[in-house]
């Protein structure tokens, strides 16, 4: 008797199973700097990725089935990522990982991705280093050496200067990589960099490093790092009587810079992945859904290519025509010509985006797009 | 010359803050014999205070708005150092002093992850509260903010000074520092005079506070945990439980950060801290101006 009955029940299980799978979701793993000191950059990307998500789902979602994102934060820490890249792939099951931002916290994840063998796209790590790690790791962003260049041509071109100073944060793969690209590429078109001067994460005291810098005599400063350390090393600099420009990257796009750098930040430049102010269709109709879905907030560079990652892996699994990994690895790979907010992604063979660069300055207190700079 | 003086300048007035936080540690370890852990994450709420209480002060940016805004910020600390030690530390006064180490450690654990919890894992901007330019004088440019902090500082190590050193609260202080058994046979209330030195410490942190954020505007739930380690090295070095040891420690840290920070080997700048403190331990335990001291184990 209790022998049928569990035979019933068992039968009754293993049919309500079957019926499940046909609609299951398709699980996608995010992890995101959602609070900590990079905490601008995990909700934008995590607002940007979810946007994505949930109009791909309105639309019936991918396959005949929906995605479901799970998204865990790494609090910006070091360590953290991986903590949470493991638990996505063996508690979670996630088909595919969506994430970092930050290099030194993505090349945390590769190579868990990597040995499990589950496709990992970064929305925003410029660091070559990231997708060097193996076949599995994918972004659709452009590099630093690109990165690198259009500022140290940016700078010698449009702002007229030959003698810089590099101040660069040690304990940041993003940082000292762009770094290293600006320098090879500046002192190769006949400038100079005439000091460097380092600093860690974190830390908030520069006035011995810029102290340093203003006694070299430089004419501008190119600061390769994330945007509270900016804006901290920019208020320094004025405080110091140092009014040289400075630029620096991706990194610096946030609303802190302006938030914390006060009017000290004006006359300063970066190089991001994409402009709000593009007049192009695709960017407008994103800014606009962006806006209706999160509060009026304008999406930023960090934004966009969240919302980019969550559209390429979606498209990557309409071609592979399921979640296999190793399928689902080679339509990742062979993406090509996606037209996507951030401009056109088409993966070169080392799994990386080649894509355009927007220069922004600040001008009393506002962001202000400047000029493109195409690869 | 010009750049050595604005590094000396650069140096004291990131010494001065390192000097009010060890101050606090030096002070504690004075009365009850244990590093209190927590004291950096008071120096973090500090800061904190000052952030919330900066709009509601009457005179926002003048010299008095500010000094409002940092008196808050030490009141509020104080007040925050005698729950600490009232609800943490009293219920262990006996219990070996490991027990009270690791209390203090899960103290710092809580403020902080409390920390973000209430006030937000991201960095906030720190205003202006007190009036900001740059003094030129000669070749050397400082921020007012930079000499504020010095001001401050040396002024608050006078009072505490004072205090111990002329009042019958500082002389009951230091007669439990020096025994506390003695020191209640002589009719001294203990419990009254280690909530004292906790509430003068945690103020002394609270300003430390208020001014760090000045000088450096971002506020964040873990800015404590760096200056509060430097600190911790600056009253090692300094000589533990002396109070002018804590001071001179937090000046002569401050200053040999920015001399190596300023110099091509920037990138180990806070290697060096910790080395200066592993040479302290090595060859001078007792510190610069502490007294040797048989510890029973």
């Amino acid at each position: 008797m209790t022998s049928r009955l569990s035979l019933v029940v068992s039968a009754l299980l293993a049919f309500a199973a079957s019926g499940l799978r046909a609609a299951e979701p398709i699980k996608v793993g995010e992890i995101a700097s959602m609070t900590g000191k990079e905490a601008v950059f995990g909700q934008s990307s995590h607002k940007g990725t979810l946007l994505a998500v949930e109009q791909l789902n309105a639309k019936g979602g991918v396959l005949g089935r929906q995605i479901e994102l799970v998204t865990e934060d790494n609090q910006s820490k070091a360590g953290e990522s991986a903590t949470v890249a493991r638990k996505l792939l063996s508690r979670d099951k996630v088909v595919a990982l969506l994430g970092e931002v930050a290099s030194s916290r993505s090349l945390e994840m590769a190579p868990i991705a990597q040995r499990a063998r589950i496709p990992m796209i970064s929305p925003a790590s410029t660091n070559p280093k990231v997708t060097e790690v193996g076949d599995y790791v994918f972004r659709v962003c452009f590099i630093d050496p690109f990165q690198g260049t259009v500022m140290a041509k940016f700078a010698k071109d449009n702002l007229k200067i030959k003698r810089v100073a590099v101040l660069t944060s040690v304990s940041s793969a993003y940082s000292v990589g762009l770094a290293k690209y600006f320098r090879e590429r500046f002192v190769a078109d006949g400038g100079e960099i005439l000091i460097e001067q380092r600093y860690a994460e974190g830390d908030k005291d520069f006035k011995a490093q810029l102290t340093a810098i203003r006694a070299a005599g430089v004419e501008g400063i190119f600061v390769p790092g994330y945007y509270t350390e900016a804006a901290l090393i920019t208020r320094q600099a004025r405080e110091l009587g140092l009014e040289v420009p400075l630029f620096g990257g991706d990194g610096w796009e946030a609303p802190q810079l302006l938030e914390i750098g006060g009017p000290a930040v004006n006359g300063t430049y970066y190089s991001t992945h994409y402009s709000p102010e593009s007049d192009s269709p695709k960017v407008q109709e994103f800014v606009a859904a962006f806006r209706a879905r999160w509060n009026g907030e304008t999406p930023d560079a960090m934004a966009a290519l969240g919302y980019d990652s969550a559209l390429v892996l979606a498209d990557a699994l309409r071609r592979a025509g399921g979640t296999e990994p190793a399928k689902l690895r080679d339509a990742i790979a062979s993406t090509k010509d996606f037209v996507g907010v951030t401009g056109v992604t088409t993966l070169d063979a080392q799994r990386n985006a080649t894509k355009a660069a927007s220069i922004i300055t600040v001008k009393a207190g506002k962001f202000q797009f400047v000029q493109s700079v195409a690869p | 010359m010009t750049e050595l003086l604005q590094q000396l300048v650069n140096g004291l007035s990131l010494g001065a803050v390192y000097a009010l936080i060890a101050l606090g540690y030096t002070m504690i370890y004075g009365v009850l014999r244990f590093i209190n852990f927590a004291h950096a994450d008071v120096f973090m709420v500090g800061g904190f205070i000052g952030l919330y209480l900066a709009p509601h002060v009457p005179g926002g940016g003048t010299v008095l708005g500010g000094m409002l805004v940092l008196l808050g910020a030490m009141i509020g600390c104080a007040l925050l150092g005698m729950g600490i030690e009232r609800l943490a530390y009293r219920p262990l006064r006996g219990a070996p002093t490991l027990n009270v180490l690791i209390t203090a450690i899960g103290v710092s654990l809580f403020l902080q992850a409390g920390g973000q919890l209430v006030f937000g894992a991201a960095p906030r901007s720190f205003p202006a509260i007190f009036p900001t330019g740059v003094l030129k004088l000669g070749p050397l440019e400082f921020s007012t903010n930079q000499l504020l902090v010095i001001a401050v500082a040396g002024g608050l190590v006078v009072a505490l000074e004072l205090l111990v050193y002329r009042t019958r609260m500082g002389a009951a202080l230091r007669a439990v520092s020096q025994n506390p058994k003695a020191a209640r046979l002589m009719g001294i209330n203990n419990d009254v005079v280690i909530r004292w030195t906790f509430a003068l410490g945690s103020a002394l942190a609270g300003a430390g506070g208020v001014l760090y954020a000045v000088n450096y505007p971002s506020v964040d739930p873990l800015m404590g945990v760096m200056p509060g380690l430097k600190a911790f090295v600056a009253a090692i070095v300094g000589g533990i439980g002396s109070i002018p040891g804590a001071a001179l420690g937090g000046l002569l840290l401050g200053l040999v950060e920015t001399v190596v920070a300023g110099s091509p080997y920037s990138t180990y700048k806070d290697a060096i801290a910790f080395a200066l403190l592993i040479a302290f331990l090595l060859f001078r335990p007792a510190g610069i101006l502490g007294r040797a001291r048989i510890e029973k184990v």
